[in-house]
């Protein structure tokens, strides 16, 4: 009972991630029809950050509220100043211009803070652990959970409820209906990337407490978030949410009972979504 | 007082002459219909009034203003909405956000953080009222996929209606629908244009509809306007006849 319910929690921690992750990757699929290879290095952008803003101010709450931000405006001056013009070009071109993006920035993070990880320490209202069913929990993964789950209903509502949120939804829909209609796709996009890749840079400043900022890091999450919008449906944020909790739990339970095989799991999940629903659990048939 | 003047307005396509030379003239509260048989360049016109196609001849005014260079948007903004032939409609938006999301992007600032509550509500607000002049209250929250055919037709009539336009441009309202729908439609049409004094330029396949609807009709064959007058008119012009209604009988 105690290992379940350990298992359980370490695959939400993971799932929160997760979600904060590809949730960015889906809207901006949805909106900018960009498969964003870059957006992994926003998460890892984030950690570097938070890590200077922790060593700068002396404490971690100040990241958490800064980060997102500075992150989500690097990224809207990227969209604005490079996708911006080749959305009429052949998805090829995308691809390769994100990748080429994540590229200089990650090379541009180990120029300047070196090749060697960056420990943030969790604040001390999140150190050490509490007990529940029996098992000692880190109290930091608790905070994940908790974070990931509010930040994906304020995604939610925001999108359901407010008048942005409804010509966000417009325009993932029919774009060029929207377009006659009179919304500012343009501006929509940058807004949305920005939105994206502030989601990213809190995920990667609450990660960073757990797995230290290290080059590399926004690659391994890339193919985690990857693997769960195939999985969710791309431009689904519910997608999203259902595609990180098999994804965290796959890797979970899998590194317990499975390790040789762990990631195997994952991609077998994915392999079957691919050949008996290729458009995703909550994805849009096309 | 004319509300919509083009003058030589022409449209070509490579050595195509979708619409050639047009001038026609709109009276402020008039329902006008455009006829012409298939290929006769009735949806390039409503393109070229609305603002989706620019012209390559000519101009349009609109309230005696020259909006030719105007995008679609900013006519939109000045008091010209539209629906389009085929169904344009948010499919899985509900149907009350498909009203509203037409309101909102005429109105604008809708990245604007303070005050939203206020135009949430003000937007709403008129959805609302769009939806219930065309009998959809009752449907407000479903998804707008969910709706029959012609429900989905009435729906893009609200969306342009609580754009509240001085000009409504209805490209084939009934086409689809059954006899019963089309009744319908007819009888959404008359009142819009008497109650809520809005001007209407209508292409009509259905004749019925045509000289039951229109105060004047004019007639576009080969892209170009070859008459204008009275349903009754209309219909006795031998012109026309040949043209369109198949020969004199």
């Amino acid at each position: 009972m105690a290992i379940f319910v350990e298992q359980l929690l370490n695959a939400l921690a993971l799932a929160g991630l997760l979600f904060l992750v590809s949730a960015g990757l889906s809207l901006v699929f949805g909106i900018l029809r960009v498969v964003n290879f870059a957006h992994g290095v926003f998460y890892m952008l984030g950690a570097y950050l938070g890590f200077t803003t922790v060593a700068v101010s002396g404490w971690f709450w100040p990241a958490l509220l800064v980060v997102p931000p500075v992150v989500g405006v690097v990224g809207a001056l990227l969209e604005a100043s490079t996708l911006r013009f080749i959305y009429r070009r052949p998805p090829i071109y995308q691809l390769l211009l994100t990748f080429g993006l994540a590229l200089i920035l990650e090379e541009s993070v180990r120029v300047l803070y070196g090749p060697t990880a960056k420990g943030i320490d969790p604040p001390p209202l999140l150190e050490g652990a509490i007990g529940i069913a029996g098992t000692l929990y880190p109290r930091y993964r608790l905070f994940l959970i908790v974070l990931s789950l509010a930040v994906g209903a304020a995604v939610w509502l925001f999108l359901q409820k407010t008048r942005s949120g409804l010509v966000i939804r417009a325009v993932a829909q029919n774009s060029e209906m929207a377009d006659c209609l009179g919304a500012d796709i343009a501006r929509v996009r940058t807004w949305v990337f920005g939105a994206a890749c502030a989601l990213a840079g809190l995920g990667g400043v609450a990660a960073a407490p757990m797995t230290t900022a290290y080059l590399g890091m926004g690659i391994g999450v890339i193919v985690d978030a990857f693997v769960v919008v195939v999985i969710g449906g791309l431009g689904s944020i519910p997608g999203s949410m259902a595609g990180s909790l098999i994804v965290g739990a796959a890797q979970t339970w899998g590194a317990y009972y499975l390790p040789e095989t762990a990631m195997v799991i994952m991609y077998a999940v994915m392999g079957a979504i691919l050949i008996f629903r290729p458009w995703g659990l909550f994805g849009e048939e096309e | 007082m004319t509300i919509l003047e083009t003058r030589g307005l022409g449209r070509t396509f490579g050595a195509l002459r979708a619409v050639a030379d047009v001038s026609l003239r709109v009276e402020t509260g008039e329902l006008r219909a455009l006829i012409g048989p298939n290929g006769a360049g009735k949806t390039t016109l409503f393109h070229l009034i609305s603002g989706l196609l620019a012209p390559t001849s000519g101009q349009v005014a609109f309230r005696g203003d020259d909006v030719t260079a105007l995008a679609a948007p900013a006519r939109c903004r000045r008091g010209i909405s539209r629906t389009f032939q085929i169904t344009s409609i948010f499919p899985e938006l509900s149907v009350l956000e498909n009203v509203r999301i037409a309101v909102q992007l005429k109105a604008g600032g809708n990245f604007r953080l303070l005050g939203g509550r206020a135009l949430l509500e003000a937007s709403e607000r008129r959805a609302r009222d769009s939806l219930g002049a065309l009998g959809l209250l009752d449907r407000a929250r479903e998804p707008a996929a969910m709706l029959p055919h012609g429900d989905q037709r009435l729906l893009e009539i609200a969306m342009a209606l609580a754009q509240q336009p001085e000009l409504l441009l209805l490209d084939e309202p009934t086409q689809g629908l059954s006899p019963e729908d089309t009744a319908a439609t007819v009888a959404v049409i008359r009142r819009i244009a008497r109650e809520r004094r809005v001007t209407i330029l209508l292409v009509e396949h259905d004749m019925d509809v045509v000289f039951d609807l229109a105060d004047r009709v004019s007639v576009l064959h080969f892209g170009q306007l070859i008459a204008e007058g009275t349903p009754d008119a209309i219909r006795g012009n031998l012109d026309v006849q040949t043209a369109y209604l198949g020969g004199p009988e």
